[in-house]
């Protein structure tokens, strides 16, 4: 019986894929093993594998469309023995869990421009897919009526909330996912949104808001929406009223995800910032001596001092372990281990890959972790365990000539530390001027689960490892 | 634990106190109910249980007297009164016991007297005004109830004035009556004296009957009842009662001003009532009474620790099935149960047993409106039902009040056959939570009365199937 290839799920949060492009063609033979197709996720670009051996029936979806629910059959695998006339024996696909609407993409042969339904993006969630089935093939994809998607937070599991929290918390642009349930079982009800409403409402645009104004109606929160475009103006009717020339570049996942995690970060969590300049010459120091001793020995590393950073952040968390931490709603977590999320900057946006454990490495490994992680992310070839689950991240964009910025947190994280450039700088040192070469550093606090002091301390800390950088080679 | 010692003590064993008490029990308390009357309290033994049972054999002389509309035919219908009496009391002395066996099932220890506050954590009991015993408990939950109120220039007499004991166990039927107030009290015994064949007049001081209900029930109730044939005046004051031997005359001052007498054989005083918050020993204790009621929090505590209240003498509504969630939810809150939630007084259902029969839960569309909603209102009448009218119930209403922007089911009205019976569906709603939505996509099955409940709710967003 011919076999579905389905949406296969990269990562546990993935809902749903862009084909990014097709690898094999109807009628080619494959085994296992051999790259079918590349799917687009929100950070990265992966290969889907063939699981059978067999040959391509029929491709269910054209290559760049957006938004494919996992699951979903995107090609039809004929088994050996097998031809184009016993396509219509093809099983039905699983019904997707939740977010998927059932039925495949005739994409094929629709010929022309994009292809109906599932096509619409990441807007998808409010249009569940019709049955649409390709011809042939619809005796077997009628069962899967189009079920409105049960909402879900960001580990997949389903959201519980009554039917009037739903659509109140849809029509005041809230993210169910975000909210504690005060019902039965932690159900969300009315109260909850309600609250949220309240809570959110004032937080928003607090500069904004003058003394005495009444607050905004809870039916025009628009910026707790995700992403929030149309918070005051909206770009594209001003630039047209305006008649200002401009191009309109569609959002890549990416984006989309930067967009959305950065506007609820900046949103809901509650920042604060601590800056300090460190002295880095003997960084510099020993960094050459190193590298001059990797050389004479035919090793096959170079430190950045960017390695450097990434060390004394992982042994500064060990040290202060408080700063390690993630807001979790009711609780707090405290991770026993430094995963340092490291930005990188990559065509179309930024990634963070993280170098786990990086308290238990030396700063070789982790320098040659560092390496092959941007390489491969600027490449798209990143797995999603290698850019997901950090617990601190590190942005350095002194190589970009900048002094010193302050970044925003990347939730659930608590603390991301804005590395600015190495300078020679006028210093005073024992009632004398001198240069040394300084660094400003800004650490951003989640300030639910850290407080200034403990942001404090791990400055200080930080500072003790680089500018005594022997300390941290043990 | 001392044998007079307790975790939790209930005063009054109504459909409050017993409850509490079960629940308390049920919690692995040790738990004391003292009970200076009835088990049961006014709702099983003089209020909601036996009126039901009255009025069920008024619906039987009715429907006997319409025969021939189902093509039956019979001569010489007749009642005994004292036989309609002692089936309203079998069923409130059957229940009473069923009470008493459901509170020794839970190992409630039942103390037969009168509680008073005596100091903190300490009951005193009296039985015919001696003092017989003190209880000890950690927790104290007054539910002494409340009894009908009197009006000072019309006391009953349990001779020509009736309160509605008097009036649940009349010797013989009287041939003219005169029923003062359109509560629910009221309006059921206007409802059953009629149908029963008495000749019935209604004298309400606001400008509508059912006054806590919806206007437009109010209205549709009214036409109902004048078509069958109760006169009613609204706005209207009995000013005086004069008792006379075999009867009483009173005098009504009427809208436009003017009184007239009028001479009828007893006269029933339903105004409402007032707590039982004397003779507590609420004197010295941090228990507050305001309006005649008593004060709590949402967790049904008084201002004096240890000391709790529930049920018609913490206020309105005065009704069986909200006395008894506010004992559960104080008991619950006592053992510190999670789950325990406050009682949401809007969401409680409210039901009239007259001919026919009103039931409502949420706000009126005028309450929704002045709680500053925007409402789509939907109504569905009995006569576009086919259930109602093989019943030969044509005459009754649906109602049904959305707030616009959320979809929230604010509240539903309903007059008709049944409708007390229908009225939990729409309570479950709210309680859920559901919107419109949720209600259309429900399946309700034909042929029911219950199919109304789904019309009306379309009908509310210009949908409706059947009418």
């Amino acid at each position: 019986m011919p076999v579905n290839i389905l949406m296969p799920a990269l990562s546990p949060t993935m809902t749903e894929g862009n084909l990014a492009k097709w690898h094999v063609k109807p009628g080619d033979t494959v085994s296992s093993g051999d790259i079918v197709a590349e799917i687009e996720t929100d950070k990265a670009t992966m290969e889907v594998e063939a699981v059978d051996e067999g040959t391509v029936g029929k491709l269910l979806v054209e290559e760049g469309t957006e938004g494919v629910p996992v699951n979903q059959a995107i090609a039809i695998l004929l088994e050996e023995g097998e031809s184009a006339a016993d396509l219509d024996k093809t099983p039905a696909p699983p019904a997707g869990d939740g977010a998927d609407g059932g039925g495949a993409q005739p994409a094929a042969e629709s010929g022309g421009g994009g292809s109906a339904g599932g096509a619409s993006g990441a807007g998808g969630s409010s249009a569940p897919q019709s049955a649409a089935s390709a011809p042939g093939t619809h005796a077997s994809l009628e069962n899967a009526p189009p079920a409105p998607p049960a909402p879900k937070d960001a580990s997949g599991k389903r959201v519980f909330a009554s039917p009037l929290a739903r659509r109140m918390a849809k029509q005041a642009g809230i993210d169910l996912a975000g909210l504690n349930g005060s019902g039965p079982h932690g159900r969300i009800v009315r109260s909850d949104v309600e609250q949220a409403i309240e809570r959110g409402t004032p937080a928003q645009q607090p500069a904004a808001q003058p003394a005495g104004q009444p607050q905004a109606q809870p039916q025009q929160p628009a910026a707790q929406k995700q992403p929030a475009p149309a918070q005051g103006v909206d770009a594209k009717a001003s630039a047209e009223q305006l008649g200002m020339a401009y191009e309109e570049v569609p959002l890549n996942n990416m984006r989309k995800t930067i967009a959305k995690r950065l506007s609820e970060s900046k949103q809901t969590v509650p920042h604060f910032y601590l800056s300090v300049d460190i002295e880095m010459d003997e960084v510099f120091r020993v960094r050459k001596e190193l590298n001059d001793r990797a050389q004479a020995r035919g090793e096959d590393y170079k430190l950045s001092v960017n390695d450097f950073i990434i060390r004394a952040c992982a042994l500064a968390l060990k040290t202060v372990p408080q700063a390690n931490a993630a807001y979790n709603g009711s609780s707090a977590l405290f991770f026993e281990h430094a995963d340092v999320s490291v930005a990188v900057a990559i065509e179309g946006g930024l990634i963070t890959p993280v170098i786990k454990k990086a308290e238990t490495k030396g700063l070789a490994t982790i320098s040659k972790e560092m390496k092959d992680l941007a390489k491969r992310a600027r490449d798209g070839k990143l797995k999603p365990e290698e850019y997901q689950g950090g617990t601190f991240s590190l942005s350095n964009l002194g190589m970009f000539g900048i002094t010193n910025f302050q970044a925003i947190i990347n939730p659930p994280q608590a603390c991301i530390l804005a590395v600015g450039k190495s300078e020679q700088r006028p210093v005073v040192k024992d009632d004398a001027l001198s240069v040394a070469t300084m660094m400003s550093c800004t650490l951003s606090v989640d300030h639910r689960v850290v407080d200034g002091a403990i942001g404090a301390n791990f400055l200080s800390e930080l500072r003790k490892l680089l500018e005594d950088p022997m300390s941290m080679l043990l | 634990m001392a044998e007079n010692s307790f975790d939790i003590a209930v005063v009054g064993g109504g459909p409050g106190g017993y409850v509490a008490a079960i629940r308390a029990s049920q919690l692995g308390f040790k738990t004391c109910v003292v009970e200076r009357e009835h088990l049961g309290g006014i709702c099983l033994n003089w209020g909601c249980i036996p009126t039901k049972a009255l009025l069920h054999t008024a619906q039987i002389n009715h429907l006997l007297h319409s025969l021939d509309q189902f093509g039956f035919k019979a001569d010489n219908v007749s009642f005994d009164v004292a036989k309609v009496v002692k089936h309203s009391r079998d069923t409130a002395n059957k229940l009473s016991q069923g009470v008493t066996h459901l509170l020794k099932k839970n190992k409630v220890t039942v103390i037969d007297g009168h509680a008073n506050l005596a100091g903190q954590g300490k009951l005193a009991v009296e039985k015919d005004g001696k003092h017989v015993q003190d209880v000890q408990a950690k927790h104290i939950i007054l539910a002494p109830g409340a009894r009908a109120r009197q009006l000072p220039h019309v006391e009953a007499d349990g001779e020509s004035v009736w309160t509605y004991k008097d009036a649940m166990v009349p010797k013989q039927m009287p041939k003219k009556i005169l029923v003062i107030g359109s509560g629910a009290i009221g309006m059921e015994f206007a409802s059953f004296y009629h149908d029963m064949g008495v000749d019935v007049t209604v004298a309400e001081v606001v400008d509508r009957i059912l006054p806590a209900e919806d206007r437009e029930i109010s209205d549709f109730a009214r036409k109902t009842f004048e078509k069958k044939g109760i006169k009613i005046h609204t706005e209207a004051n009995v000013e005086k009662v004069d008792k006379g031997k075999n009867g009483a005359t009173a005098t009504i001052r009427t809208k436009d001003g003017k009184t007239q007498q009028l001479a009828v054989d007893k006269v029933v005083l339903s105004v409402g009532i007032v707590a039982n918050t004397e003779n507590l020993g609420l004197d010295g204790t941090k228990v507050q009474v305001e309006k005649s009621h008593i004060k709590t929090d949402q967790w049904m505590r008084t201002g004096e620790p240890g000391v709790y209240a529930i049920g018609d003498a913490t206020g309105a509504p005065w009704l069986a099935h909200k006395a008894s969630h506010e004992g559960v939810i104080c008991v619950e809150k006592i053992a510190g149960l999670n789950d325990a939630h406050p009682l949401d007084y809007k969401k409680i259902p409210a039901c009239t047993y007259c001919s026919p029969q009103v039931a409502s839960v949420g706000l009126s569309e005028q309450a929704a409106k002045d709680a500053g909603h925007k409402v789509k209102v939907g109504r569905f009448p009995y006569r576009g039902n086919g259930k109602a009218l093989a019943m030969g119930e044509d005459n009754g209403m649906v109602k049904t009040v959305f707030d616009e922007t959320t979809g929230e089911l604010l509240g539903a009205h309903l007059i008709g056959a049944e409708v007390t019976e229908l009225i939990q569906g729409y309570s479950i709603a709210q309680t859920l939570e559901t919107t419109e939505t949720d209600l259309m996509h429900t399946v309700f099955p034909h042929p029911t009365l219950s199919e109304m409940m789904h019309e009306s709710v379309l009908d509310a967003y210009g949908r409706a199937i059947h009418f």
